[in-house]
């Protein structure tokens, strides 16, 4: 066998794996790179010549900061809500023995195994019959139903993984059943919390279909996209998108660096 | 409470009874309360936002009459029917499309996951940044930008052309001339693209728990590095592939914007149509029926698939 | 802290939980004075951990009631107890450095300046050093002596331990064994351990309460249990015993010095008859018959002459031989029944102890002891070596 061949063998997961990762990636190259094009058409699907133009002024383009800013408050109220809701299901399922369990596993776990256009669709005639104006409050209520599983399921894995005998401890030490849940139940469900929260904001500021169908003339930041991919697509949206994953990686690295020095220190003390 | 009064001994309080004669205690009622009350706000939601809108939808699915008269409860089932006979190639093409990218997702998505798991070392942090990082882009500007990449001249389309990938791709009718825009070739990149992460993080989690000294002690056992993936390593992660399957077989079977942005009238899926009976035609009744089918078959189809996976406990 | 006040006592009146239709505690009635090393001894679901979470207040009992010194505290929930507990496995709070663990308790009560408090604490259990690590930071004794600290703190009545060393390797556990009972002594607070381990309650303990079922079997000096088991629980779960089914010959009477006969596989065996927790019994009943393994002799068969006048004597071959060291183990079958244990110190070398050798055993009358034969012989050897 040829060498290249047997290395090729060899390291074919790393190959593949790393392929895969490009293809993960290369979208994202291109959204980057095309917020630098001066396109001549409506669209900016082709290469023209390079430009800061977009990035000197990512509002200039109507509509889109407002729809920006709306789903970002969307994305708040709704996290905020389904996380609250979520938090609350979860410890009573780890926690409490109830009637009716197997009815409320199926109701939470339903609305992550259907089709999401399906529920837009079923929630878009419960509206349409209660006459209910479609806007800001039906696309809330709408997002608050789709994350309100994910939190659930996030926040029971690491309950189910905490100690019950950490909040024995506490009652034992003298603290109360409200103190034992603020200064050890909540600190300790905390990362799982944060996780069901930040899993939730970022299913609701995405969303496209279940809005699509009950957002009336409201447009959030996907649906501003949507449209413009009708009626021709700013340079601007690229920028954003931009700086939205650029945002999101130094979050990430920032907080991998913190919590690596933070465990370094502690190592190091005696 | 003072430390002092722990060590004294305490004055003696008055006993309610004589501990001679035993008193059964139980549970008092508030405290058996406190699960429902935990319980009710979100379930109260769920029934109301999700359960409750799936009867108004079987509702609407049978009636009949017109936007402007209104519409009437008739028990029309005839809808289902009727919806299925016209629409009966974008089901086809849903479940098709659907199961096509949650092959690729699995194939292209274990090796990932495998060189995450297994082999990335100290890079394994960096990758799994690098899988989730896409997220945060606004997937349609994701997804409008395969326009870019698979445009017809372009440097992809090109390269396939040179290496006589288009031909086969031809032949099989996934693509078209020399365009892979417009194609199904196109929707289930997309497709495949959108939910490839709900693939490789799930794999990932499950490959991530299998011990390492397993591997080695298949090697020890006399399995070749094959044997022991298809005995060892690939049972294990069973739990992955269940799950990472449902969770990108689900949403592509009525995903619309793929179709939308990067097809053609010719690849419409299920969800286009809902979509656009939905929103443009105000056909509710045959809308609602539709829905009510793709429900049917995908919870027919994961319950089914479930069970002969035996990983009903995922549930 | 040492001085002793009266009524210190904690004493469990009627006491017992049930769950659904599993009676994990029978009624039990038991005191534990103030001051003791007491320890509940059992196999895993004896309900020796509900006794101690009664105690605690964490689990509600279904009957009777807990007296602390001369308070009831049945009603009181264990935030509002005199009592801490170190917890199995030490459920040491995950977020929290070691500093604010052990101040956890002080800082609940509403108590400003824990400093040298926990300082001194921390020193007590040797960990100063460690104050602002975390608890994952730490090795298995280390936390369990945080445990320790972070109980002891709050000075309670009683500090109630829960299998506190089960998570601990041998040679460790050992160590802590000696240091818990260092501090015991030290700070002079009633403990009550539990424990499945039966060398660690006989280190450690004054008195142990054998537990079995959801009933205490019997308690005790360990060294009275040892010597006088009332049960064969007792006997087979604290150490070993020999159990042989006899029949009574010679009907004891009363009074000092009053011995049992009886007859085992032909031969003819003795005992006082205060050591028969059975009774007298009347001639022809079934006794049961024990005697611990090292207080057996060994002779040849062709040296039985030389076995003084007076001793028990049961003649068998040996089937298998162990040896541990310090000792021999010998497992001899015999008429009176198969697989009796010999321990035989080796302070000499002795030729012809080999299995296939025929052998008499010998031992003093005195160290027989006679129990119930209406009993399961083998109750109690199942041994759970780890319960966690």
């Amino acid at each position: 066998m040829a060498a290249p061949l047997k290395w090729l063998r060899r390291n074919l997961v790393v190959v593949a794996g790393l392929l895969t990762l490009a293809y993960l990636i290369m979208p994202n190259i291109v959204v980057l790179v095309f917020s630098f094009n001066k396109p001549r058409g409506r669209f900016n699907y082709a290469w023209q010549e390079f430009s800061l133009d977009a990035w000197k002024d990512p509002c200039g383009v109507a509509d889109m900061c407002g729809s920006l800013a709306l789903s970002l408050q969307i994305a708040g109220w709704a996290t905020l809500v389904a996380t609250v809701l979520g938090t609350l299901i979860a410890f009573a399922l780890v926690r409490y023995r109830f009637r009716a369990r197997g009815a409320i596993n199926s109701l939470i776990f339903l609305p992550m195994a259907m089709p999401e256009v399906v529920m837009a669709a079923s929630l878009l005639t419960l509206f349409l019959n209660m006459g209910a104006q479609l806007g800001f409050y039906t696309v809330l209520i709408a997002h608050i139903m789709f994350c309100l599983s994910f939190v659930v399921v996030a926040v029971k894995a690491r309950v189910m993984s905490m100690d019950p005998r950490l909040e024995e401890a506490a009652r034992d030490l003298y603290a109360g059943p409200v103190q034992t849940f603020l200064r050890v139940t909540l600190p300790i469900a905390a990362p799982g919390i944060a996780a069901g929260a930040m899993l939730a904001f970022a299913l609701s500021f995405d969303d496209f279909i279940i809005t699509n169908f009950n957002a009336g003339s409201t447009v959030t930041f996907p649906m501003f996209v949507w449209g413009s991919a009708q009626r021709g697509t700013p340079v601007e949206i690229n920028v954003i998108g931009t700086a939205m994953f650029a945002v999101a990686v130094l979050v990430v690295v920032a907080g991998q660096l913190i919590s690596g020095r933070r465990q370094r220190a502690a190592a190091q003390q005696p | 409470m003072s430390t002092s009064t722990l060590t004294e001994a305490p004055p003696p309080v008055p006993q309610p009874q004589s501990p001679e004669q035993p008193v059964r205690r139980t549970v008092p009622t508030r405290r058996r309360l406190v699960p429902y009350l935990l319980l009710l706000p979100g379930i109260l939601w769920l029934v109301v936002f999700f359960a409750l809108p799936l009867v108004y939808q079987a509702s609407t699915s049978v009636q009949t009459g017109s936007l402007e008269e209104g519409f009437e409860v008739t028990w029309h089932f005839q809808t289902y029917w009727e919806a299925l006979q016209e629409y009966y190639p974008q089901f086809i093409r849903s479940l098709l499309y659907a199961g096509t990218a949650t092959v690729l997702c699995l194939l292209l998505g274990y090796p990932l996951a495998y060189l995450i798991a297994f082999k990335a070392g100290r890079w394994r942090n960096l990758l799994l940044v690098l899988v989730i990082a896409p997220f945060f882009t606004s997937f349609l500007i994701r997804t409008l930008a395969w326009k870019t990449i698979l445009a017809d001249g372009g440097a992809v389309v090109g390269a396939l052309d040179a290496l006589h990938v288009l031909d086969v791709t031809n032949w099989l009718g996934w693509t078209e001339g020399n365009r892979v825009l417009a194609t199904p070739m196109a929707v289930v990149t997309g497709l495949t693209y959108n939910f490839l992460p709900f693939m490789i993080l799930p794999l990932y989690t499950s490959l991530e728990r299998i011990d390492g000294k397993l591997h080695e002690a298949a090697k020890d056992l006399y399995a070749s590095p094959a044997t022991t993936f298809r005995k060892v390593t690939f049972p294990l992660s069973m739990p992955g592939v269940v799950s990472g399957t449902l969770l990108t077989f689900i949403p592509a079977s009525g995903d619309y914007v793929n179709a939308e942005l990067l097809g053609s009238t010719d690849t419409k899926m299920v969800g286009n149509v809902i979509q656009s009976q939905f929103l443009r035609v105000l056909d509710y009744p045959t809308a609602a029926a539709l829905s009510f089918i793709l429900m049917a078959i995908v919870l027919l189809m994961v319950t089914v698939y479930i069970r002969r996976s035996g990983t009903e406990d995922l549930l | 802290m040492t001085q002793k006040s009266t009524g210190g006592d904690v004493r469990l009146s009627g006491i017992s939980k049930t769950y659904g239709s599993f009676t994990a505690v029978h009624p039990l009635d038991l005191t534990v004075p103030q001051g003791s090393f007491f320890a509940l001894l059992g196999a895993s679901g004896c309900g020796k951990t509900t006794t101690l979470r009664m105690i605690a207040g964490l689990e509600d009992p279904t009957t009777g009631t807990v007296f602390l010194g001369d308070r009831d505290v049945t009603e009181l929930p264990p935030y509002k107890r005199p009592v801490n507990t170190v917890f199995q496995s030490y459920a040491l709070f995950p977020h929290l450095d070691i500093y604010e663990n052990v101040a956890f308790g002080l800082r609940r009560r509403g108590i400003k300046s824990v400093k040298k408090q926990v300082g001194e604490m921390l020193d007590l259990v040797q960990l100063g050093d460690f104050a602002r690590r975390k608890p994952h930071q730490l090795s298995g004794g280390q936390q369990q002596r945080v445990a320790v600290a972070r109980a002891l703190i709050n000075h309670p009545q009683v500090l109630l331990l829960d299998e506190p060393l089960g998570a601990l390797d041998l040679k460790l556990r050992r160590q802590m064994q000696l240091e818990l009972k260092r501090i015991q002594t030290e700070v002079g607070i009633t403990f009550i351990h539990v424990t499945h381990d039966q060398e660690e309650a006989m280190t450690m303990a004054d008195t142990v309460a054998v537990m079995n079922a959801g009933r205490v079997e019997q308690l005790g000096a360990p060294a009275e249990l040892y010597e006088h088991p009332r049960s064969t629980f007792v006997a087979n779960f604290l150490g070993t015993s020999n159990l042989i089914e006899a029949e009574v010959v010679e009907s004891g009477g009363t009074g000092p010095g009053a011995e049992i006969a009886v007859t085992a596989g032909g031969g003819k065996l003795r005992l006082p008859a205060g050591r028969s927790s059975a009774g007298g019994g009347s001639v022809g009943s079934k006794l049961l018959v024990g005697v611990r393994p090292e207080k057996i002799s060994l002779a040849l068969a062709e040296e039985a002459g030389s076995v003084p006048d007076g001793r028990n004597t049961v003649t068998g071959r040996i089937a298998a031989s162990s040896f541990i060291g310090v000792s021999t183990q010998y497992v001899v079958d015999s008429p009176v029944g198969q697989g009796l244990e010999v321990y035989v110190q080796n302070t000499e070398h002795r030729d012809g102890l080999a299995p296939g050798a025929d052998v008499v055993l010998h031992w003093n009358p005195d160290h027989t002891f006679g129990l119930d034969a209406a009993q399961d012989r083998t109750a109690g050897t199942e041994k759970v070596e780890d319960a966690t």
